[in-house]
């Protein structure tokens, strides 16, 4: 199979590869797929808590180049997007960017699954921390 | 050293020059029909063709008028499983086989399946060998085949071939295996082997492709087939169909070339095998080699990279050419089922790599691919949320996988 330059591109040059502090209460994190499979992703994100925009993007991925390219793509597209800009993001965007062929449709898909799990991880923390802020 | 590197030799061999040498007289000024009985066209081709099956015969330790030429080792597999299955129909209709065999050797049987035949398909020990006492348990009154093949290729595991013969001779069980990756590489005897019929294919010797043969015994016990391509009576009535003669001097010649030179070539890719492993190994943590080594083609090894899915280390090493169990770099999107029979997880078998060396490969290039092999498993490991996990102490086999 040939890869596209995208692909190619971020393969040899993967964006905000890393990992964030998966206690802070401002990092929301995000852990798909399963090694039987053949893919894991997991991706981070880091809230502003003051102005509610993604500050900070990190991923690590097992898998083949169209998923490593798939979620270093959705770390980049994540930074300086608000909580609900981000949940916007679809699996056919990352397929139009990175030309993706038919058979690693299922690459972007798991990288939107990432950026919702991620999302909701953070929106779960945020919300049990409330009550505890309401009560200081 | 030219890049790109190829190390897919158990795929497909370059044709040997000195094949190429032999082959190209009988494509233009020998061009004779080795059918044509009355002119002097037709007797150069069909000496050409004696001579080609002699060397065969030689290289295995049969004789000539044993060996039936096809267009290579599927049609061979087809021939000798359909054709035993249907001439020893009255006999019986079970037959016996592996389940890491070839595709050519398990479609057939399940194929056959669809006929009315019962075949048993052999789980195998983590080794990648053939448990001999289960093989003789799961024989029956009715079993008329046994179908092994001598040479895995894609784990390079050798099977104990003389003693499953033996055991099919005295059960009076006909035993075919399928010696594409053996033939050439590891001595193969017919006889020694308890053999009664034998696939080879040529360009998996450095010959040309679209040629193989089918070993069928003669003696002890006299091997029938019946014939599954019907027409002007070819290769003794087994094969019918114009003889393709460039092709089949291509597979004589690379038969001798292999016979002369196996005994130091084998030690040399053995060496170079050897070092490539010894050197992944010492630079790697977590690598594990799929199949017994101990019982294993000179020019195979097959790896897994844990935490590294194969085909992104494909793509890292993209001036070398290697394959990988993993789905994604197959058509049916599930990753080896030679690996999955031997009990490799799927989580193992999708970061294996399978090197295949050959005869133009040298040790610049071993060196060459083991550094780049560990500079990409380096980085790739960087990136990977299962090398972090394990790292830190996770044990993943009990992580509560959140897949689709």
């Amino acid at each position: 199979m040939s890869y596209s330059d995208k692909v190619l591109d971020h393969y040899n040059h993967p964006r905000n590869v890393g990992s964030l502090d998966r206690n802070d209460p401002n990092v929301g994190t995000g852990m798909v797929g399963a090694p039987e499979c053949g893919d894991v992703m997991k991706l981070q994100v880091k809230v502003d808590e003051m102005t509610g925009v993604i500050a900070e993007a990190k991923f690590k991925t097992f898998g083949c180049g169209s998923a490593i390219a798939s979620s270093s793509l959705a770390t980049e597209w994540l930074k300086g997007k608000t909580v609900d800009e981000a949940l916007a993001i679809k699996n056919t965007d990352i397929v139009n960017e990175l030309s993706l062929p038919p058979v690693k449709i299922h690459c972007s898909v798991l990288a939107e699954d990432a950026i919702k799990a991620a999302i909701s991880d953070y929106k779960k923390k945020q919300d049990q921390r409330k009550p505890v802020e309401a009560r200081a | 050293m030219k890049t790109p590197i190829y190390f897919d030799n158990h795929a497909t061999t370059p044709v040997d020059p000195r094949v190429v040498d032999a082959m190209l007289p009988y494509f233009t000024t020998r061009f004779g029909n080795a059918a044509s009985r009355n002119h002097s066209f037709g007797w150069e081709a069909e000496k050409a063709v004696d001579d080609a099956r002699k060397k065969i015969a030689d290289l295995i330790g049969a004789t000539s008028k044993e060996i039936v030429f096809t267009s290579g080792a599927t049609e061979s597999d087809n021939l000798a499983i359909k054709g035993v299955a249907e001439m020893y129909a009255e006999k019986g209709n079970h037959i016996i086989t592996a389940a890491t065999e070839h595709k050519a050797v398990l479609d057939t049987c399940k194929k056959l399946e669809k006929h009315g035949y019962r075949v048993t398909y052999l789980p195998l020990k983590a080794d990648g060998l053939v448990d001999l006492d289960m093989l003789r348990e799961s024989i029956t009154d009715k079993t008329i085949l046994i179908t092994i093949m001598y040479a895995n290729n894609e784990i390079g595991v050798i099977q104990p071939i003389a003693e499953i013969g033996k055991l099919a001779h005295e059960k009076g069980i006909l035993f075919h295996t399928d010696g594409v990756q053996a033939v050439g590489k590891v001595p193969v005897n017919m006889i020694k082997d308890n053999v009664d019929l034998m696939s080879i294919s040529a360009h998996k010797i450095y010959g040309p492709k679209g040629v193989g043969a089918l070993y069928v015994r003669r003696k002890s016990p006299r091997v029938q087939i019946t014939a599954q391509m019907d027409g002007g009576g070819h290769e003794r009535g087994m094969r019918s169909g114009t003889l393709n003669v460039p092709g089949i001097v291509g597979l004589g010649e690379a038969c001798a070339i292999c016979h002369r030179e196996m005994a130091e070539e084998s030690k040399r890719l053995s060496y170079l095998r050897d070092k490539l492993k010894n050197k992944l190994e010492t630079e790697l943590d977590e690598v594990f080699i799929n199949g017994s080594m101990e019982h294993r083609l000179p020019h195979n090894l097959n790896m897994s990279f844990a935490y590294v899915e194969g085909e992104s280390l494909l793509m890292g090493i993209n001036d070398v050419a290697v394959s990988s169990g993993s789905a994604c770099t197959s058509a049916t999107l599930e990753p080896s089922y030679v690996l999955k029979a031997l009990g490799v997880g799927d989580d193992l078998a999708h970061t294996s790599i399978r090197f295949g060396l050959g005869r133009f490969n040298t040790e610049e290039e071993v060196d060459y691919v083991a550094n780049r092999v560990i500079e990409v498993v380096r980085k790739l490991r960087e990136l990977s949320p299962l090398y972090e996990m394990a790292k830190e102490g996770v044990d993943l086999s009990k992580v509560q996988w959140a897949a689709e």
